[in-house]
């Protein structure tokens, strides 16, 4: 049983969105109990809502109004008109203040393995440079721990991971690339990305996995989601192309 | 063969429904059609269920051959619609021959005609929807727009499905649709409170320009610059179609039917669901004003809209 969460705000985001945010000093904190609170809305579900979008600090329910005020109406056996938000607000507040139990689902550990430097990681050198590292120590800090999976966005299935040692504290480059290959590692402020497609990209690369990290045609198409965790493992050249080959083939 | 042909594509013409919901939290975009009226609409007045895919056109329509004989419906934006070269009607069913050539002129009004065609459009669904990602290369055909050459397969019509007509009276109340000519409604966004007094002033008192940098994506307005009092930093955050985000150089951002799902430019504003029709309608180089409303006010406006559609598409439920 985790400690009831009594730190945070709640907003509307449009006529359709209703966002919490959850406050911490922390950011890792405050993550923690949005990714939690997310998984927590996703198994006692409003009626009315249909997503629920984890954010940096904070979780998004995205909700049909007329549903919303057509579940409000049949509980008060009502047909006045109550305001939608206003009854998500409080159904809401009410998920907040119950213990939300995550014992059952301890989270998922998976392993990206990660080619680091060279054609993979073209910024390894100097981002190691900037960071006052060998860039075996940068890799070793970057290897050291499983890290968590922060929220996805950006992009489909694009993750942010997070949060590696102050070491890594980095930011990002000063000229962002306009086409980073799929499976790039990029590193900044103590966070991670993983390149799920060929996109734009502001961060250092410093390695590149061979997993195919999004696929629209699978389900889940995402192979991570927020509260996750993830362990980067050191692999070399020819264990990334044996990979990727393997991958394609599956696919 | 019950087909069509795609003997030109025109600008950009992509099948679009009523979005792709669910998968916000992997980060992947809503899409679907951005005037969600025209393309229930259309879809009613031939018989389909408001789920099925309509071709969105964008501004220069395309040139479509169909193999079969059909029924179709275009409504939103007049582009002058011909069939075999004699205009036909918007906003009505239309029999079509076998052979018959659909084709577009001059822009008369809006910027997104929606085409129905009776039975639908036989696609895959990709992630529960059938809405083209054209960034993601996923959804509609090949994830692409239209393409010279294309042949698009249509559903068989199973049974005979009926035709509906508009009715005299306006179909939605007025408030829920305006005149073109009228301000976007706007309630208060996340960050509005950070922001300048004199900058949440000049958005709902002078004009704004629509940018030719405008697409599915988001509309980028060209007009007073919005800046911030306060500019604390900000951590992403869901954004969702409606949301009027403004990057550091103060020019605002709509984002539209394929934005992405989360950002971290502060939100001064969130046009209200009941106008992105109305803003999906608006062409690069068109003037805007906005309005400030209350949530409540855009929340009525959204359910007496949901109450038109449940109404008019309960009715024609044929099979």
């Amino acid at each position: 049983m985790d400690k009831v969460v009594t730190e945070w705000s709640l907003y509307p985001a449009g006529d359709r969105s209703l966002v919490v945010t959850f406050h911490h000093p922390e950011l890792g904190v405050a993550n923690q109990r949005a990714s939690r609170f997310a998984r927590h809305v996703q198994q006692a579900l409003p009626e009315g809502v249909y997503a629920v979008v984890p954010g940096m600090e904070s979780v998004a329910l995205h909700y049909e109004p007329a549903q919303v005020l057509a579940a409000a109406q049949a509980k008060l056996a009502t047909q006045q008109w109550l305001s939608p938000y206003a009854c998500l607000h409080e159904q809401v507040e009410q998920l907040l203040t119950q213990p939300h139990t995550t014992a059952q689902q301890a989270a998922r550990v998976q392993r990206i393995p990660v080619c680091y430097g060279g054609d993979y990681g073209p910024d390894l050198l100097d981002v190691a440079k900037r960071c006052q590292l060998e860039p075996e120590a940068l890799i070793a800090l970057h290897t050291q721990q499983p890290v968590d999976v922060l929220m996805l966005g950006f992009a489909p299935g694009h993750p942010y991971v997070g949060f590696f040692s102050e070491r890594l504290t980095v930011g990002r480059r000063a000229s962002p690339r306009t086409a980073v290959p799929p499976g790039s590692i990029g590193l900044a402020n103590r966070q991670s990305v993983i390149y799920p497609m060929t996109l734009p990209g502001g961060w250092h690369l410093i390695g590149r996995t061979p997993l195919r990290i999004f696929n629209a045609y699978q389900n889940p198409p995402a192979q991570l989601a927020a509260g996750d965790t993830v362990q980067f493992v050191a692999i070399s050249p020819d264990e990334f192309e044996y990979l990727a080959a393997q991958e394609s083939s599956a696919a | 063969m019950n087909t069509i042909d795609v003997l030109k594509p025109g600008m950009l013409t992509s099948f679009q429904d009523l979005g792709r919901r669910g998968y916000e939290h992997l980060g992947v975009p809503v899409n679907g059609v951005m005037d969600e009226r025209a393309h229930r609409v259309a879809n009613w007045l031939v018989g389909n269920s408001a789920t099925e895919a309509t071709l969105e056109i964008t501004l220069l329509g395309p040139v479509l051959r169909f193999n079969a004989d059909a029924v179709i419906a275009l409504c939103g934006a007049d582009l002058s619609p011909t069939v075999n070269q004699q205009p036909i009607a918007m906003n009505q069913a239309v029999q079509l021959a076998a052979g018959s050539v659909l084709a577009f002129g001059a822009r008369r009004a809006g910027a997104r005609s929606y085409l129905a065609v009776q039975g639908g459009y036989a696609l895959q669904p990709v992630m529960g929807s059938t809405s083209t990602y054209v960034r993601g290369a996923y959804g509609g055909v090949d994830g692409k727009a239209l393409v010279k050459g294309l042949r698009i397969p249509l559903k068989d019509p199973t049974s005979k499905r009926v035709v509906q007509k508009l009715p005299n009276a306006p179909l939605f109340p007025y408030g829920v649709v305006q005149g073109a000519a009228a301000p976007i409604r706007l309630v208060m966004g996340r960050e509005h409170a950070s922001f300048n007094p004199h900058s949440v002033a000049s958005l709902s008192s002078q004009p704004y320009r629509l940018s030719a940098q405008s697409d599915r994506m988001g509309y980028r307005l060209e007009g007073p610059s919005l800046q911030r009092d306060d500019a604390y930093e900000l951590r992403s955050e869901a954004v969702t179609p409606g949301t009027v985000q403004v990057p550091p150089d103060g020019s605002p951002i709509i984002l539209m039917a394929d934005a992405q799902t989360t950002g971290g430019y502060p939100r001064i504003a969130n046009v209200i669901s009941v106008d992105l029709p109305r803003l999906a309608q608006r062409a690069p180089g068109d003037s805007l004003r906005f309005e400030w409303v209350d949530l409540e006010a855009a929340q009525r406006l959204w359910i007496a809209q949901a109450e038109v559609f449940a109404r008019f598409e309960h009715d024609s439920c044929a099979d």
